[in-house]
């Protein structure tokens, strides 16, 4: 079966000038060759710290960055190929939700037109077909069919999430991409809105991208994981072999630093020494090594690949 | 031994320059904290934990026109001090670390002027002196190469640093107290996990006593002696940190441990909280929590509960769990 979407050696450098005409010197490597697969009806969770390249990767598979090389497949179809036709299908079966539900939603228009809007600007409808849809889209994320009516500034923060959710479903996606979707929110809100994802995909049949700081609750959201460090896929699994068994050493202290959920959960403790390097001038061989625990000599010299099989990219599984 | 810090029936309002619309944003806390110990304050955006923390200070806005009740600190009453006293006791024996480090750092000034500030306001420390000693406090903070970083300014550093250093500035004058508002958005977990282990080391070096006020329960999970629970301005749980997680006693306690995603049992779907946070200007009438609450009963809608408890250091503020 061919993966609904498929990334094959992925870069996206962003090159880096002297104010806005200057000559291009250096570039930042915020995706560095990475390939994953998502398939029909998965979460693939993609985790690792600020500026590694999530959102980056998150852009990409939407199409509002182009690769500076590698290839995208969406259902086995390479994407730079397709024709005007074919694009269109593309966007249009990838959608966005993003953090900011209030930075997201465009504050002077009616809910229902916030939503409907992709409906109208891409598909030909009556208005009783608009409606019966806006209505089924309502009731998909648990909203009354009166709030068509009001403005964003009306609703709580989980409900403005709850709006963009339905608004990402008008086009009936089979991927969407969720952008820390619930970082921004009320911890007591939270679960609703996993919820809420988790039955609609259950419904829907959708896959999803997933992107969060929180471990937890990208192991629960999951199906498989992909860890990024400074651009690069370090480590892909299955989720819970990812959290509970993990076996790159960044992984592993990653998911060290993680909070307990009780008092007594104790965790291995691994403190790493310094910060993340600028991934404007990466280190050269494993990205990881100058603040590895277990750095080999090797390390410092040859960058380690995620290879088919074991998929951890480092010297040590070889 | 009398507790470090006690606060006795404490309240905050925010009143509107026409006195029109009222905002109870603490309302009757009673806590307390001992020397040495760690407290959680855990509530959702709004609940009025940084009007808490902002009151101990006495650095309250304008708009927080009315405050009752007593904030004993070593046994004196800070709500009676007045303004140079306070100016005293801020920085050296109560020092606070805010939600966002830029805010607590001035663009124009050096690292080391800004971690030497509290010294030469608070000690009279000559300047060449708290240099020097400023250099040793990012080293303490973890900062390496500090004899360069002195001399370095704020957008120089990541925002893991600038953490540490306005942490840095809190303990330059070995406080009693040190109260850390968390960020919103948590810093990189290794980052992250890297501050909260220079906190706790610094905490056992100098005895100090923390307050936490944070989102995540997992930080109380991690750090804390004591947790508050805050819900609408109330405290509506307040206990030992085992008690609270093993034997939650308020509904809302026990539906947000219950709400957060754990490892172990990865796939099963989450117990999630329905309804809304309350709006503070409009609270529900009765416990603030009713029109949430699986148990609420009548009583609940019409008048706010009680506390009730307060022999075991368990206390709880529920119709039904409280009886
Ligand atoms: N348009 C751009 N031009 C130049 N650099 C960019 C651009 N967009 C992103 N970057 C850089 O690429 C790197 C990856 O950024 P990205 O936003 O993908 O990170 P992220 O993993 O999503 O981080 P966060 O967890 O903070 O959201 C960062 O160093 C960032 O500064
Ligand atoms: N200066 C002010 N004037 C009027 N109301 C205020 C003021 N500052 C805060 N409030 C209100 O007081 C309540 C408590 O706010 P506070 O900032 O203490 O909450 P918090 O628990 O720290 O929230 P967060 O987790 O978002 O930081 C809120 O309803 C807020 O709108
Ligand atoms: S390749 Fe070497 S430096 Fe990189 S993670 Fe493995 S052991 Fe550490
Ligand atoms: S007082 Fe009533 S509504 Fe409030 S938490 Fe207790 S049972 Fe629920
Ligand atoms: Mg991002
Ligand atoms: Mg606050």
């Amino acid at each position: 079966m061919t993966a609904l979407l498929e990334a094959v050696d992925l870069f996206k450098h962003f090159p880096v000038r002297r104010g806005v005409f200057g000559k291009a010197h250096g570039a930042v490597r915020a995706v560095d060759g990475i390939s994953f697969t998502i398939e029909k009806g998965k979460t693939l969770g993609v985790v690792g710290e600020s500026g590694c390249g999530k959102t980056t990767t998150a852009k990409l598979v939407l199409g509002l960055e182009d690769p500076t090389g590698g290839a995208l497949r969406f259902n086995g179809e390479d994407v730079a190929s397709l024709d005007a036709a074919g694009r269109r299908r593309y966007r249009r079966g990838i959608q966005a939700v993003f953090q900011d539900p209030y930075a997201s939603l465009n504050p002077r228009m009616r809910v229902g037109e916030i939503i409907m809007e992709p409906l109208i600007t891409h598909e030909r409808h009556d208005t009783p077909e608009l409606k019966r849809r806006l209505e089924r889209l309502l009731d998909l994320v648990g909203l009354p069919a009166r709030a068509a009516a009001l403005f964003p500034h009306e609703f709580s923060g989980g409900q403005r999430q709850r709006i963009a959710i339905a608004r990402s479903l008008a086009l009936s996606p089979s991927l969407v991409v969720l952008d820390e979707p619930v970082s921004a929110l009320d911890v007591s809100i939270r679960a609703q809105i996993l919820n809420l994802l988790r039955d609609l995909q259950a419904e829907l049949g959708l896959a999803y991208l997933f992107i969060a700081h929180d471990l937890a609750a990208v192991a629960h959201m999951s199906h498989t994981i992909a860890v990024m460090y400074l651009g690069r896929v370090v480590e892909l699994g299955d989720a819970n072999t990812v959290a509970t068994a993990a076996r790159h050493p960044y992984t592993r202290a990653l998911f060290a630093a993680a909070l307990p959920s009780h008092p007594d959960e104790k965790r291995e403790e691994i403190v790493l020494a310094g910060e993340v390097p600028s991934p404007l001038n990466p280190p050269a061989g494993c990205h990881f090594h100058p603040r590895c625990p277990s750095v080999m000599e090797r390390c410092r010299g040859e960058e380690p690949k995620l290879r088919t099989g074991i998929r951890v990219a480092c010297h040590l599984y070889e | 031994m009398a507790p470090l810090l006690e606060l006795k029936n404490y309240s905050t309002h925010y009143v509107s320059a026409r006195g029109t619309r009222v905002v109870k944003a603490v309302d009757t806390v009673s806590l307390v904290l001992n020397s040495g110990e760690t407290l959680g304050i855990v509530g959702e955006s709004g609940s009025g934990k940084t009007t808490l923390a902002l009151s101990i200070l006495r650095l309250l806005p304008m708009a927080a026109r009315k405050t009752d009740g007593e904030i004993l600190f070593e046994g004196e009453d800070l709500l009676k001090k007045s303004t140079e006293e306070m100016r005293q006791i801020r920085g050296k024996r109560i020092a606070m670390i805010l939600q966002d480090p830029m805010a607590s750092l001035n663009p124009l000034f050096t690292i080391g002027d800004q971690v030497s500030e509290p010294l030469r306001v608070h000690e009279g420390t000559p300047r060449r002196t708290a240099w020097q000693k400023a250099t040793a406090l990012l080293k303490a903070v973890r900062i390496t190469a500090p004899e360069t970083r002195v001399r370095e300014y704020p957008h120089q550093m990541s925002g893991g640093m600038r953490q540490r250093i306005v942490g840095a500035m809190g303990i330059a004058c070995e406080p009693r107290l040190l109260i850390a508002d968390e960020p919103t958005t948590s810093l990189d977990l290794t980052i992250q996990a890297q501050y909260l282990a220079l906190l706790r080391d610094l905490q056992r070096e100098h005895g100090l006593a923390l307050i936490f006020i944070t989102h995540n329960l997992g930080i109380v999970a991690k750090m804390c002696d004591r947790v508050a629970v805050m819900y609408a301005g109330r405290l509506v749980e307040f206990g030992p940190v085992r008690k609270i997680f093993d034997q939650p006693r308020h509904p809302y306690t026990r539906a947000l441990l219950q709400s957060i995603p754990r490892f172990a049992d990865s796939r099963n779907r989450l117990t999630a909280i329905g309804g809304q946070p309350p709006d503070l200007s409009a609270p529900p009438l009765g416990c603030a929590f009713h029109p949430r609450c699986p148990d609420a009963i009548d009583r609940c809608r019409g008048e706010a509960p009680p506390e009730t408890g307060t022999t075991n250091g368990h206390t709880v503020r529920c119709w039904v769990a409280g009886s």
